[in-house]
């Protein structure tokens, strides 16, 4: 964006000052992270840079510590679980959750602040806290340490964000779309698989990916409620950082930030297809 | 584009619900804890899998950091999936008392190679109602020699002693073995500890010595933390189990040296938490993993000392070398001239009250 | 002109019912038809997630432990005044039941309670029980216990466990907020130096508190750019955002690991300019600098979502007519921008703050000593001391003070107003 002419010397500094300081804001985010990925490839079992990987020199690189995930079992089981849960969790909290914004959104939803309230709040609470109970209840009725416990759990915590995004599409939602539809003899039923789900499609699904992506990356209550069987990616991540500290920690993570991105890219798409849906235009 | 959505989401929740299905169930298999790291790989080399081979059943091997909080948890919900945990004396002790850990009866133990009754094979306090010992490892203090120079740490003082010996510590997020440390470097005799840690004053005293070096202190709860936070060069010197510096120094070639002055020792043993699910296969592999030989081969993989007497004679290289593990043992005499036993009733009882003030000095 | 009169007859619709009451019906069945959707997640998370919280602020205030494995001692307690020894009664069925408890094994369980509030209660409840276990006769309930132990004839004993026997208790809490039972049963505050949980509740106060001025000093200036550039770069920016937003927290966290250690990349960094000396490396993890830093990275995404939806939305027109009225760029900026970003600073710091105030991970792994949070205190008791009765009430205050946040963003913003982007 070019500056105005009339811009003077002390505009200017301010001006280019800003962007280099939101620059360096960006670094800060965005640092962190790509660091990860080249130390990922570190022939040393160092968390650092070695003077060879800084020369760029070909031998310093080695993708050893992804054969050792491939070759782990531990590893393997705790992808295994990862996906399991996950999906497990994301397809419960996305029907469960769709239904409800359905109900949600409608205009004579009685005590609707109060329910949003309550169906938002396993979002708000400290998952410390969530953790702790569900441990303390869970394992009162058996649920502790077994699948099922682990997916209940990653779904009451999933279930808020479908909520959120559900209603949020429907706020812009045409409802004279259902009473045309109902007005042509269709059932209920009928009208939502055929006029409002295609409609809403986009939004449940940006909070299918956001429910999963917390059960994914979901470590405190894995850590309490989950037994040796059920270990996921960030439990086993947890008990690597801690305990045994090496660099295949770092190659796992870098996986994982390419899952991100493959995740951030397909909620972007249905974000430009929704608006090429609505009609809006960047 | 509508069609392949709705697919993929069908697909999705069909693949969820088919990985649910074949979850695998279980053919015999054990679930044995114990603390990770170096010291977990010499069990599994010398009993887990000789285990496996024998029985045919297989063991799954989990980490912990010590503690009755995992087992007492599992017990008390009935949902136990711990089956052998392998525990330090105190926590066996009070495990057993209350009534979380299976009681073993120790004629199952088999006797030594030359008739020697298990009973008297195995050192003392060895056999437990509720454990049966596997080693004899102790508390020490390591430091990297390349980072002192000149002058070398030698003594348990020199451990508190930041003026001469600067640097960050490394100590065990907790009390045990730091309290009697303290009281040790501040010159009470080893066979007065517990009676002075029996005091308000003494334990006043310790706290004093501790303060000596808090902003220094770096806590570690993991035993691979220690060597870890040496070759990172995050501590000068830090206290560790024996065995994790002998693993760093001999297998990885640190340059690092251990301090014996003071070395707390004490025996790990293995406890069945109540209410396993394996308890058959969980006493076969305790009788199995203590027998005389099996000891005598851990002993090759890290040093720390067997406790049966007539695996001491069995005890011999570093595994595929020519070092002999005997200097590194902890009851090697040379390094246990000032050695102090950890007196398990004295932490049974006190525990409780000493880690609440713990909380609060460190919180702080 | 016609006349206006009143109609007076009711309006009725096709099947001759009024409409009024007919309109009445038709909203109730369309309430009803619009909660009926909602119950199913809503009994889900009242099973799943409302009842193990219910749960856990019960073990607050309840602990049945001696009522429990004592019941006769607990029963004979009730009748005691509470001055000089405790009837024969008490003392006889405490004798028979310790012998009980020990042939079932449970004995000690009892002694760990007591040792909670009672320090050396465990070794005395566990010899006392060993020594009567050898007894044939426990008439005389009063002198063996008395002969075996002397603290068995003092009062203040007795009357710290007739207190444990009473399921309903408040000592949890009692502990939390930094009080204590003195010898005579009175509830009196911690010595300084034995104060950990208020100090740390502040602690966490005050670190939520940083992060989040941090978050806005950092998010204000990139939500401006971003809402402010043309669409396609802010896109391109926003991702630098959204990746570490998507990003695993646990690897978010390892990265600061890697970044912040004394042989980091940034000490390296440093050395290799000449900043510091190599023996000079800034400790800037495992205390509380390494918990702010990282926390302020892991949740700048959350303050920058809210405020950049919030800016999109001012149209730049405010601040163009203000400048043509001759407002200098900073005066525009302050009187006119700034404050119709209000509301999303509101959100934005709000949201960081409450999910600042119970993190777990981030304290764990990078907080050292000086970097731990209130909810590290709770994991502690939950996984190595095992005093449940004090995690479920630490728990239960820190939800209280996060609920209070919860429903003080409803008012200010509003649930429904909640945006993901």
């Amino acid at each position: 964006m070019a500056l105005p002419p009339y811009v003077g010397p002390l505009g200017r500094t301010w001006h280019y000052g800003f962007r280099v300081a939101c620059g360096l804001i960006f670094l800060f985010l965005i640092a962190p992270i790509l660091v990860i990925i080249p130390l990922s490839f570190n022939a040393q079992p160092y968390f650092t840079f070695t003077h060879d990987m800084l020369a760029l020199k070909a031998s310093a690189f080695s993708l050893r510590w992804y054969q050792d995930i491939v070759g782990n079992p531990q590893w393997l089981h705790s992808i295994k679980n990862s996906f399991i849960v996950g999906t497990s969790a994301t397809a419960l909290a996305t029907s469960l959750g769709t239904v409800a914004a359905l109900g949600l959104s409608r205009s004579h939803m009685p005590y609707r602040s109060a329910v949003m309230g309550l169906l938002i709040s396993p979002m708000i609470v400290p998952v410390i806290i969530t953790a702790a109970a569900m441990f303390f209840f869970y394992s009162g009725i058996g649920l502790a340490q077994t699948y099922l416990g682990l997916i209940l759990a990653h779904t009451a915590l999933g279930t808020p964000f479908v909520v959120i995004t559900v209603t949020a599409t429907l706020v812009g939602f045409d409802h004279s779309l259902t009473r045309a539809a109902a007005m042509l003899g269709a059932t209920p039923t009928r009208t939502f698989f055929k006029v409002t789900m295609p409609l809403i499609l986009p939004g449940v699904i940006s909070g299918a990916l956001f429910a999963f992506v917390t059960s994914f990356d979901e470590v405190v209550v894995v850590i309490f409620l989950a037994g040796f069987e059920q270990r996921t990616i960030p439990r086993q991540m947890w008990a690597g950082i801690r305990e045994q500290i090496s660099p295949t920690i770092l190659a796992v993570a870098t996986l994982l930030i390419g899952f991100s991105i493959i995740l951030m890219t397909a909620l972007e798409l249905l974000r430009r297809r929704n608006e090429r849906l609505r009609g809006i235009h960047p | 584009m509508k069609h392949t959505l709705k697919g993929s989401a069908f697909a999705v929740l069909g693949a969820g619900l088919l990985g649910l299905a074949t979850t695998p169930a279980a053919a015999e298999s054990l679930t044995v804890v114990s603390w990770g790291g170096a010291y977990t790989n010499s069990q599994i080399q010398a009993y887990h899998k000789p285990f496996e081979k024998k029985f045919g059943i297989k063991i799954n091997s989990d980490d912990y950091n010590g503690g009755l909080a995992e087992t007492r948890a599992q017990v008390e919900a009935g949902n136990v999936t711990w089956d052998v945990v392998d525990l330090e004396l105190s926590d066996i002790v009070r495990g057993c008392d209350e009534g979380i850990l299976e009681r073993i009866d120790p004629s199952i133990l088999p006797p030594a190679p030359d008739g020697t009754p298990a009973s008297k094979d195995f050192l003392p306090g060895a056999i437990q109602e509720c454990g049966v010992g596997t080693i004899v490892w102790s508390t020490i203090y390591a430091y990297d020699k390349t980072k002192f120079p000149g002058n070398k740490p030698s003594t348990l003082r020199d451990f508190f002693d930041t003026k001469n010996f600067p640097g960050k510590r490394g100590l065990r997020k907790g009390t045990k073995v730091n309290l009697e440390w303290a009281v040790m470097a501040d010159g009470v005799p080893a066979d007065k500890v517990y009676a002075v840690l029996g005091t308000p004053e003494g334990v006043d005293r310790a706290f004093k010595v501790l303060d000596r070096i808090k902003d220094d202190v770096l806590w570690w709860e993991a035993g691979a933390q220690p060597p870890q936070m040496l070759a990172d060069g995050e501590v000068a010197m830090t206290s560790a189990y024996n065995g994790r510096i002998f693993n760093a120094q001999v297998k990885e070639k640190k340059p690092f040296v251990v301090v014996w002055d003071g070395q707390v020792w004490d025996l790990d043993l293995w406890g069945i938490p109540k209410g396993t699910k394996h308890l058959k296969a969980a006493l076969e592999f305790v009788k199995f993993s203590t027998d005389t030989q099996r000891l005598a081969d851990q002993a090759k993989y890290i040093s720390y000392g067997p406790v049966r007497k007539s695996s001491f004679p069995l005890v011999s290289n570093y595994t595929g070398t020519n070092i002999d593990m005997k200097p590194y043992m902890p009851t090697a005499p040379q390094n246990f001239k000032t050695a102090l036993r950890n007196d398990f009733e004295f932490w049974a009882d006190n525990q409780d009250a000493l880690n609440e003030r713990f909380s609060a000095w460190l919180a702080r | 002109m016609a006349e206006l009169t009143a109609d007076t007859t009711l309006i009725t619709t096709a099947d001759g019912q009024p409409l009024k009451l007919k309109l009445r019906q038709s909203t109730r069945i369309n309430r009803i038809k619009a909660f009926a959707l909602v119950v199913p997640l809503l009994v889900f998370i009242l099973v799943t997630f409302a009842f193990p919280l219910a749960d856990m602020l019960t073990r607050s205030v309840r602990d049945p432990t001696v009522a429990k494995l004592l019941p006769r001692t607990t029963e004979a307690l009730k009748a005691w005044d509470g001055t000089g020894q405790p009837p024969d009664s008490v003392y006889l069925a405490i004798a028979e039941e310790m012998v009980a408890r020990r042939e079932d094994r449970t004995i000690g369980k009892v002694a760990g309670r007591l040792n909670y509030e009672i320090t050396g209660a465990r070794s005395l409840v566990q010899k006392t029980g060993r020594k009567l276990a050898r007894r044939e006769d426990l008439s005389n309930a009063r002198e063996i216990l008395t002969k075996i132990d002397r603290r068995w004839a003092d009062p203040l004993l007795w009357r710290a466990i007739r207190r444990l026997s009473r399921p309903f208790t408040l000592a949890f809490y009692v502990s939390a907020l930094d009080y204590t039972y003195n010898a005579a049963g009175k509830i009196v505050a911690q010595p300084e130096d034995r104060r950990i949980y208020i100090p740390l509740f502040l602690r966490t106060l005050w670190v939520s508190l940083s992060i989040t001025g941090f978050c806005l000093l950092l998010g204000y200036p990139i939500s401006y750019l971003m809402a402010t550039l043309p669409l396609r770069t802010s896109n391109l920016l926003m991702i630098m955002v959204l990746l570490p937003f998507w990003t695993s927290l646990l690897v978010r966290t390892t990265a600061w690991v890697v970044l912040l250690q004394r042989q980091g990349v940034i000490n390296d960094l440093l050395v290799w300019f000449g900043i510091i000396g190599d023996n000079e490396r800034l400790q800037m993890i495992y205390n509380m600098t390494g918990t702010i830093i990282a926390m302020t990275h892991i949740l700048l995404p959350f303050m920058v979502l809210p405020l950049f939806s919030v800016m999109k939305g001012i149209s730049p027109s405010y601040v163009r007519a203000a400048r043509s009225l001759g407002a200098s760029p900073a005066r525009a900026f302050w009187r006119v921008y700034f404050p119709q970003t209000v509301p999303g600073i509101g959100a934005g710091s709000l949201l960081v703050f409450i999910l600042a105030i119970g993190y777990y991970i981030t304290p764990a792994l990078v907080g050292g000593r000086t970097g731990q949070l209130i909810s590290n205190m709770i994991a502690y008791h939950m996984q190595k001391s095992l005093n449940w009765g004090l995690a479920s009430a630490l728990g239960g205050l820190l939800l209280v003070g996060v609920l209070a946040l919860y429903w003080l963003y409803n008012r200010i913003v509003g649930i429904n107003n909640m945006k993901l982007g």
